[in-house]
């Protein structure tokens, strides 16, 4: 795959358009040629039951990269996403095994909506305090964030000791039966859980797109400076990203412990550097002001396809790592490339424009 | 005098051609040492690119330059240095993290048997040239611990150091305070003792004439007058400077101004290291009036800019807008009331770059395409191409970057991104800097079609032929005070004499 395209790269300008279509579109082209090439080379691959299987293993990572692509583009980059989905996790659980004990020898319960809206709100509150971290106090995006990526990964070791809370079936009693459906349920045949990223993605996509936030986003991570001269509050901005990064963290934590019913410390390891590579992947350019969200989905279907696709096949755990690392590399290279032609294109439009 | 100065370098018939336009036409221009050659010229005559031609960062089109009658050809900058040629760029160059002696090296280090620092020769040698220079802060001092002052002098130090023959220096005073001043004036008349051929460039016309022994005055891209220091007064500077021959600036409409619109009131902001960059401001405009803002680098013009936009909330004072209080602390509420910036700094705060040219256009407006929070594209698209045709920007596809756009079509990006906002008080800071004289003359024309609109224009320039013809009125400040205020007929001497501080007035007397 990563050949096919570097040698179209390097291919005469004589097609400069089509080319830069050719470019514009790699992420999908990859999406293509690696589903065709498992589809023919491992077996059972194209069944329905496979692709709902891989479709959920997507999801958990399309949700953080989604978030993970507002941040980015705004300039900064959230590391903490991995940790606060295992201590989102941890909190769910406990709430369903303990609910919250104010001490006067009684325990209040709750139900699964108000299990949600708690662990969202948490996951949210995180993303502020990332967002108070970088915009008040003036810490990098990066220190910020890996701060709290420790915080937060001990804090969940600490909601438990260290053990995993088991056995999270909710009880009808106290309406958190139905808990565990989130992860597991189906609705119309599809599991809910990619109900819920159609309805995230198309959100975020008409936030980018549509909303005079997405703008400011784009222009924060463009030119803080001339954004701010502009009347861009960069500030809001910015504590927005965070905010949503740590919501999408927070659904991911409730989706993981729902399906396994149980919640873990140690989940969510390394998902922050997956997210980054789906939005990477789906050309969000690291330096901010450039991304968009269908990019980063078919980035995440990539990577997931691409791990999936492998382990069908057989292929070693290590060979996996290796090809996934080149595949992010290569699609940098591409990214580079494209971005140059791009600007040529359109210097050499102004160029005869100007002369009419 | 002649005699007692000889020709260090000789540069002939110097032609610089840029994409567009001619930097440099036919220009003679000799450096002689043990002397203070100085070169004055208005913004864009063509200083710089002679004084980067000399330091090796850019080749001439046509011409020659001879050192010691010697044909030299500099292909970079270290060609120039190994001739003796060191220059001071207004902007300093230094590594504020790393010791004085360090900086003073950088590059150039002296090295044990080519593989580590000798630092105590680094230290030993950086001492000599800091006593020489009569300084005696410790050379392991990091730069960033020493004031403006004192890192140009290091800036000095580190040319010095090079060996520098030749010393070149752009606008060394503008940063510097008084006594500051005084020490860099020693220090030159040293350097001139020992034989050093010094180019000295700055816009303090009367520092020049204190610290100057030849002058040459550029304007645009041509010498219109060079001889020696005696006899000369700030007048025949300003006739060579200026002219006679005026640029295309569009002729006032005469329409009748409105009411009083915008007055700020004892505007005062502080400057990093104590002082006051805007001091006591006092200022207003009426609509339709085009009020020129005029003064040198480092007058606090485009920190009042900053002060009228919100950007600086330490700042103290009071504006009033159509006669009620400006409260609104962010930059957002100053549009919402009706006044809008042009930065100076095109590139860096005027325009997200890799933004396509509709989304600058109406980045400060999208609440106009906005119902809800639904922003509507349709609308937004059809705003911007109306801007587009109303402001004559050339572009082929609205959706291009703004990056592939020439200087004069961004600039008019930026305005148009102003204007969409639909101010009644409009704040250029350099609208004409760094673009073609074209696009000049049709900034100029946009200027006087918005103030015959009624909308009320403050503009900021370092240019005195651009604020004599353009401004109804003019207030000039220096060193972060308004220092005079005129009509549109007052004498260029005048505006020259207001905008000079006050620190080298008193030392001139």
């Amino acid at each position: 795959m990563t050949s096919t395209e570097a040698s179209a790269t390097g291919r005469a300008p004589a097609g400069r358009n089509w080319l830069l279509l050719f470019l514009e579109a790699r992420t999908f082209v990859a999406l293509i040629l690696v589903l065709g090439y498992f589809s023919f080379a491992a077996p059972n691959f194209l069944s329905a039951a496979n692709a709902v299987l891989v479709s959920k293993h997507v999801a958990i990572n399309a949700f953080l990269a989604i978030g993970m692509t507002f941040v980015i583009i705004a300039g900064g980059i959230d590391l903490s996403v991995g940790s606060v989905v295992g201590l989102t996790g941890m909190i769910a659980g406990w709430l369903i095994l303990y609910g919250v004990d104010p001490g006067l020898g009684w325990s209040i319960q709750f139900n699964t909506y108000e299990i949600v809206l708690i662990v969202c709100l948490f996951g949210i509150f995180v993303g502020w305090i990332n967002g108070m971290l970088i915009t008040r106090l003036r810490v990098a995006p990066f220190i910020a964030t890996l701060g709290i990526l420790y915080v937060a990964r001990g804090a969940a070791l600490l909601l438990s000791g260290g053990r995993t809370f088991p056995n999270l079936n909710g009880s009808a009693e106290y309406g958190s039966a139905s808990f565990p459906a989130i992860g597991a349920g189906n609705f119309l045949g599809i599991p809910i859980m990619i109900w819920m990223l159609v309805v995230v993605a198309l959100g975020a996509s008409y936030l980018a797109g549509r909303t005079p936030l997405g703008r400011h986003i784009y222009a924060t991570g463009g030119n803080e400076r001339g954004a701010a001269l502009s009347g861009v509050n960069v500030n809001r901005v910015k504590m927005f990203v965070y905010m949503f990064s740590g919501l999408m963290a927070a659904l991911v934590g409730l989706i993981i412990a729902s399906q396994l019913k149980a919640s873990h410390p140690a989940t969510g390891e390394f998902f922050e550097l997956n997210a980054i590579a789906a939005a990477v992947l789906g050309g969000t350019s690291m330096s901010g002001g450039r991304g968009r969200i269908g990019g980063t989905i078919v980035g995440a279907f990539v990577i997931g396809i691409l791990s999936d696709g492998l382990v069908m096949m057989g292929v070693s755990s290590f060979w996996q790592m290796v090809i996934k690392g080149l595949v992010i590399i290569a699609a940098v290279v591409i990214d580079q490339a494209q971005s140059r032609l791009q600007a040529r294109v359109a210097l050499a439009q102004e160029a005869s424009g100007a002369g009419r | 005098m002649t005699d007692a100065h000889p020709v260090g370098l000789r540069i002939r018939g110097a032609t610089k051609v840029y994409p567009g336009t001619r930097a440099l036409e036919g220009v003679d221009f000799d450096i002689r040492m043990g002397a203070v050659n100085v070169l004055v010229g208005e913004n864009g005559a063509g200083k710089s690119t002679l004084m980067k031609v000399i330091a090796g960062v850019e080749t001439l089109t046509e011409g020659e330059i001879t050192i010691d009658d010697r044909p030299v050809v500099f292909h970079s900058k270290e060609d120039a240095v190994a001739r003796g040629i060191g220059i001071v760029f207004q902007e300093l160059n230094l590594f504020p993290d790393l010791s004085v002696a360090e900086n003073i090296f950088i590059g150039n280090e002296p090295t044990r048997w080519g593989i580590d620092i000798d630092r105590n020769e680094v230290i030993a040698r950086t001492r000599k040239l800091l006593r020489r220079l009569e300084q005696d802060f410790d050379p392991r001092t990091p730069l960033g611990f020493l004031r403006i002052g004192q890192q140009q002098i290091v800036e000095i130090a580190k040319a010095l150091g090079e060996n520098a023959r030749i010393l070149i220096l752009d606008e060394p005073t503008s940063a510097l305070s008084a006594s500051e001043v005084e020490v860099l004036f020693r220090i030159i008349g040293e350097l001139k003792a020992q034989g050093v051929g010094i180019v000295y460039i700055s816009h303090r016309l009367e520092e020049l004439i204190r610290v100057g022994d030849y002058i040459t005055v550029l304007r645009d891209g041509r010498v219109t007058g060079t001889r020696s220091m005696e006899g000369v007064d700030i007048p025949w500077i300003v006739r060579a400077m200026i002219g006679d021959k005026s640029k295309d600036f569009s002729k006032s409409t005469g329409h009748a101004f409105g009411e009083e619109i915008f007055r700020a009131e004892d505007i005062c902001l502080a400057k990093m290291g104590g002082g006051l960059a805007v001091d006591h401001v006092s200022l207003s405009v009426r609509a339709g009036e085009i009020l020129g803002l005029y003064g040198l680098m480092g007058a606090g013009r485009s920190e009042f800019l900053e002060c009228i936009m919100a950007r600086h909330p330490q700042s103290t004072g009071k504006f009033w807008m159509e006669g009620r209080a400006l409260r609104e602390r962010d930059v957002a509420g100053r549009i919402a009331r009706g006044i809008a910036l042009v930065p100076e700094d095109r590139k860096n705060d005027g325009l997200i770059l890799g933004m396509a040219i509709r989304e600058n256009l109406t980045l400060s407006s999208l609440w106009q395409s906005t119902r809800l929070f639904h922003l509507s594209l349709r609308n937004e698209a059809a705003r911007a191409a109306e801007f587009i045709k109303r402001l004559t920007i050339k572009v082929a596809s609205a959706e291009n970057p703004v990056s592939s756009l020439s200087g004069g079509n961004q600039q008019k990006v930026v305005i148009g991104k102003a204007l969409m906002t639909g101010p009644r008080v409009l704040l250029l800071d350099e609208p004409s800097r760094g673009i073609d004289i074209g696009a000049k003359a049709e900034i100029y024309r946009t200027m006087r079609d918005l103030a015959a609109q009624g909308i009320a224009i403050i503009f900021v320039t370092s240019d005195l032929e651009e604020v004599m013809a353009l401004s109804d009125r003019i207030a000039v400040m220096a060193d972060g005070r308004v220092t005079g205020e005129f009509g549109p007929d007052v004498p260029a001497s005048r505006v020259i004499a207001a905008a000079t501080p006050a620190k080298t007035r008193d030392q001139a007397a």
